[in-house]
């Protein structure tokens, strides 16, 4: 395996899609390439940062209403089309 | 991330969800009013994440209430009210996507990996700080990140909100899209990458 392999993979690799065999090539792999490593590091942050970046955080307060003039848009426009 | 939508506030407000279900079967306007103000602003955060524009968003939250609202007869109340009215949603969401006038999109080839002759990357990867998810604690840092997702290729923006933030699977993305499972899976890998390309002169080690 080469690192273009490897990062051609990777998320197979990283949710455990693979069969042992091929598993076992990409941990191979891994132990021989620091540079893999770090790639496979920092793609795994860009998944938890993405998801930080949405996230409400534990002690921040609770989402805010949607605006008054959308709520009463969405209302009058029910009434208009009941 | 099943709740997206139905956060606890949302609970709260609506103590009995089957309550309020027979009561809008039954046409009890206070009941439509109760659903909308107790959904609206979690519905309307989805849309955001998948409009960038503001009144989109907002057009997409109106058309999903009266869509749901118009189909509140068939909704069998099998899922809670906020996984149904999460899903219209990002339908309606989606359809102003595809209505919207779409710009030439960039190509996300410079952002994925480089390899030169033996197959290395020709910019080898550097480790990132082992701090960068903590960093996100920061508005800051949180709207950067938002930005760099902003920055991508709407093809591929898509399909990593929709797998990677709103949590729906691989099979409901392939089906929203009317694409194939296989596209879902290669899209999203790739703006996965192509996000890394941008995030990755913040967070690597070394940097400020």
């Amino acid at each position: 395996m080469n690192c273009r392999e490897f990062t051609e993979f990777l998320h197979e690799y990283l949710f455990g899609n693979l069969p042992a065999a091929e598993r076992a090539e990409f941990d191979k792999h891994l132990a021989e390439c620091p540079w893999c490593v770090a790639y496979l590091d920092s793609y795994r942050k860009t998944i938890q940062l993405e998801q930080a970046a949405f996230a409400t955080a534990e002690d921040a307060p609770p989402p805010v209403d949607a605006p008054e003039e959308l709520i009463q848009a969405i209302l009058q426009a029910r009434a208009r089309s009941s | 991330m099943e709740d997206t939508v139905g956060g606890t506030r949302a609970a709260g407000a609506v103590a009995d969800e089957a309550i309020l279900l027979a009561r809008m079967q039954a046409g009890d306007d206070d009941a439509f009013e109760a659903c909308v103000r107790a959904y609206s602003g979690q519905l309307l955060a989805v849309a955001r994440r998948i409009l960038s524009h503001e009144e989109d968003a907002r057009d997409a939250v109106q058309d999903a209430f009266l869509s749901a609202f118009k189909g509140i007869g068939r909704f069998d109340g099998l899922s809670r009210i906020s996984t149904w009215l999460h899903r219209i949603v990002v339908n309606a969401a989606l359809s102003r996507l595809r209505a919207r006038q779409r710009r030439p999109e960039m190509s996300i080839e410079d952002l994925l990996p480089h390899f030169a002759e033996g197959e290395h990357q020709i910019d080898p990867p550097a480790p990132w700080k082992a701090t960068s998810v903590a960093i996100l604690q920061q508005q800051e840092a949180r709207d950067m990140v938002r930005g760099c997702i902003n920055r991508l290729p709407e093809t591929y923006r898509i399909v990593l909100v929709l797998r990677d933030i709103e949590g729906l699977s691989t099979e409901e993305t392939a089906q929203l899209l009317d694409t194939t499972l296989g596209v879902v899976k290669t899209r999203l890998h790739r703006a996965r990458q192509a996000l890394r390309s941008f995030l990755d002169p913040y967070f690597r080690e070394g940097e400020a």
